[in-house]
């Protein structure tokens, strides 16, 4: 019985649809997350190809974070399903390497940069583990790459934004993954570490790595970018960049159209609807 | 008179000796709970749930009362220690979950919800307390030493069940110490990495209850909050490592609590949850005070080492465009008049800064009253000119700045942006890095002809 349950995992993945590939990095199948009974992404519906260099793009509110939060399963779908190289989160964890938004932890944690760098070990470290020296070693070599190995012992709070922006991809570098997945990595950052961080990109894209990256300044996007998702509340378009990445998008994405949604989750709020 | 003082000297030798089987099994036992309470205290501190400590051990007083009730329903009238125990942990437990779990359901605050759970479960509690004391056996169980505690009431029971939970604990923190950092710090990750985030966090609410319902006795429920709080935060002003810091929030709360429990022997009318949260406040106070890694001292001497350089950094400023818009030669000084009259310097300050730059080999005090650079001296500041001059193109060029408004904002500037700043700012100016020489000032400056001065423009 088991068996035929765990046989049946590839069939609910080739039951996705004819529309989606299956050596897509990630599959994002009708996807609706709602927070509290308010929609904030509707029926996201995407592929991303293996290799690619991603910006999800969109206004404030427009639902970036939620989406990357929806395929590491940190918010909870109404609907729809992901796959990451096939499986679901729970069996590709370990190939995934998150950026969380900076502001999202207390800098003032009595911790240093290396300390922070080492954490993206401790899932091969396994629980009641120790770091050892080569974890150690390891971490200090991806701070290496950051540009920031001098300050490994320095307390995070005394790292500038950028710094502190270098020390999680650090982490995430350590992780050695196959799907980077971060959350505004140039926000508030110097220049120097902005060119730090696309140099990195491009490598890990080089080495085959899927990565997307939530994006503000629109001004970068077609060279920063191979492809990337305009996003507000729902897609507005998916694609390489040279081919959606245009002023008519543009206007859709981050244009006044979208009352009528927002309204129309408002409503679903207030009227109390449950998922 | 003098005989009693004697007889109190003698006793208190006595106590701090560790002479009686009583006192060493009381102020032992109240150093392992301290211990223990520092250390998870300290990782609550964390995960910014310090209060979640408090809300459990009001939380255990109705899971006491209870078990209270069973205990005579049951024809024990002895104090029954498990008992009366297993009641609080689990009404402390649920309470603790209470707030967590609703929190995560609703969109209620934790802040709020512990105010909810702590207030409510303590007023069922002080409800069936007052039935509790009508019944035969409540003097004797000394259900009233839970509240605010009682260390001397101790016996080796208590004692064994304080050392079990600190062993528990140590052994706990010690074999997730990387987990239950990573859940502190960033919980979000701590998933992605495979931790069962909501085990952890049980695993940690359930050793805060324990070390709670533990100690119940000896500090009593409503002070023991002092033992997981105050350890820790006076701990965070010794350090900014973590390891360092549960080891000092630990030693804190061991130390606070034996003291405690020896004043209080000596003393036996003072409750000793009170006495122990006094001693706790006392190291918190000097911690706060002394704490060389964010202590208030340590903050007054970094700020008094920064007036000084800059006062120091104003000086040789002052010298060296006296000096250029003078247009003499070497060496490079200037009369003490001008100086004075160079900027406002607070008062005393100009001596100050020069006494300052004299020791440390900067200035030298010239013949006629003038002030001169050494070579190190001049080194130093035509460096903080070319800084200064650097800001002041920036923010006339970049910013747009009126010229005769910039040398304040660069004033400020200059002292707290470093080499690494000046090397970009000269870039972005010059194009080039390396050194260039020191640009010439955009506005007039305080020279030997008062009005209208060697203007040298802007760049």
């Amino acid at each position: 019985m088991n068996a035929s349950v765990g046989q049946s995992r590839p069939q609910a993945g080739a039951s996705l649809g004819s529309e989606h590939s299956h050596d897509a990095a990630l599959c994002i199948h009708d996807v609706t997350v709602a927070y509290h009974k308010r929609p904030v992404l509707w029926d996201v519906d995407l592929d991303v190809p293996r290799g690619s260099l991603v910006g999800v793009l969109g206004p404030n509110g427009a639902g970036k974070s939620t989406l990357i939060k929806a395929v590491i399963d940190q918010v909870p779908r109404a609907s729809g399903n992901v796959l990451i190289f096939g499986g679901p989160y729970s069996e590709r964890r370990e190939r995934i390497g998150y950026v969380p938004q900076r502001e999202s932890v207390d800098w003032d944690f009595p911790v240093t940069a290396l300390d922070v760098a080492a954490m993206g070990l401790y899932g091969r470290i396994g629980w009641f583990g120790r770091v050892k020296r080569r974890h150690r070693e390891q971490a200090l070599s991806a701070m290496e790459r950051m540009g920031i190995a001098d300050l490994a012992n320095r307390q995070i709070s005394q790292l500038s934004g950028g710094q502190q922006q270098r020390t999680f991809l650090a982490r995430a570098l350590v992780q050695d993954a196959d799907l980077y997945l971060m959350d505004e990595p140039f926000a508030g950052v110097d220049a120097a570490t902005e060119r730090t961080i696309v140099e990195i990109l491009r490598e890990l894209r080089a080495r085959g790595k899927t990565v997307l990256v939530v994006h503000h300044d629109l001004q970068t996007v077609r060279e920063y970018f191979d492809r990337v998702i305009l996003l507000n509340m729902r897609v507005v378009a998916h694609g390489r960049t040279v081919d959606v990445f245009n002023a008519s998008n543009l206007q859709k994405t981050y244009g006044g159209t979208l009352t009528l949604l927002a309204d129309a989750a408002e409503a679903m709020h207030r009227s109390g609807v449950r998922r | 008179m003098t005989l009693i003082a004697d007889e109190f000297a003698g006793e208190a030798w006595r106590v701090i000796l560790l002479q009686d089987y009583n006192t060493r099994l009381v102020t032992l036992s109240a150093m392992a709970l301290g211990a223990s309470c520092g250390l998870v205290g300290a990782f609550m501190m964390l995960r910014k749930r310090a209060l979640l400590g408090d809300a459990a051990a009001h939380a255990a007083l109705p899971g006491l009362c209870l078990a209270f009730f069973v205990g005579v329903a049951g024809g024990l009238v002895e104090k029954s220690t498990p008992l009366l125990l297993l009641g609080a942990f689990v009404s402390a437990a649920l309470g603790a979950l209470f707030v967590v779990v609703i929190s995560g359901r609703t969109r209620l605050k934790e802040d709020t919800l512990l105010g909810v759970v702590l207030s409510v479960f303590f007023g069922v509690g002080v409800a069936l307390l007052g039935v509790a004391q009508q019944l035969p056996g409540a003097q004797a169980s000394g259900l009233e030493s839970f509240i605010y505690g009682k260390v001397a009431s101790m016996v080796l029971q208590d004692a064994v069940w304080i050392g079990g939970a600190c062993g528990l604990v140590c052994l706990a923190c010690t074999l997730l110490y990387k987990e239950f950092t990573l859940l502190c710090f960033d919980p979000a990750f701590a998933r992605g990495q495979g931790l069962n985030v909501r085990w952890l966090d049980a695993s940690l609410m359930a050793l805060v209850v324990l070390v709670t319902c533990v100690g119940l006795q000896a500090v009593g429920l409503i002070l023991i909050v002092a033992l997981l709080v105050i350890p820790p935060a006076a701990a965070r002003f010794w350090t900014d490592r973590l390891a360092p810091l549960l080891f000092i929030s630990a030693a804190l709360g061991a130390i606070s609590a034996a003291m405690g429990a020896m004043i209080s022997a000596l003393l036996p009318k003072a409750p000793s949850g009170a006495v122990i949260v006094l001693c706790a406040a006392g190291f918190f106070c000097l911690s706060m005070l002394l704490g060389p890694a964010r202590g208030l001292l340590a903050r007054w001497r970094e700020r008094r080492a920064f007036v000084r350089s800059v006062r120091q950094e104003h000086l040789l400023r002052a010298v060296f465009e006296w000096h250029e818009a003078a247009g003499g030669d070497a060496p490079h000084a200037a009369p003490l008049d001008a100086l004075r009259s160079a900027r406002r310097w607070s008062r005393g300050g100009l001596a100050a800064a020069i006494r300052q730059a004299v020791g440390s080999g900067f200035a030298v005090h010239l013949s006629g009253g003038r002030i001169g650079l050494t070579p190190e001296g001049l080194t130093k500041a035509r460096e903080l000119v070319r800084r200064h001059r650097l800001w002041e193109a920036y923010l006339i060029h970049h910013a747009d700045i009126d010229p005769t408004h910039v040398d304040r904002p660069a004033d400020e500037l200059e002292h707290v942006l470093g080499p690494e700043m000046t090397a970009r700012l000269s870039a972005a100016l010059f194009g080039g890095e390396g050194t260039q020489p020191v640009p010439p000032s955009p506005h007039a400056l305080p020279g030997p002809h008062v009005d209208g001065g060697p203007n040298r423009g802007g760049l």
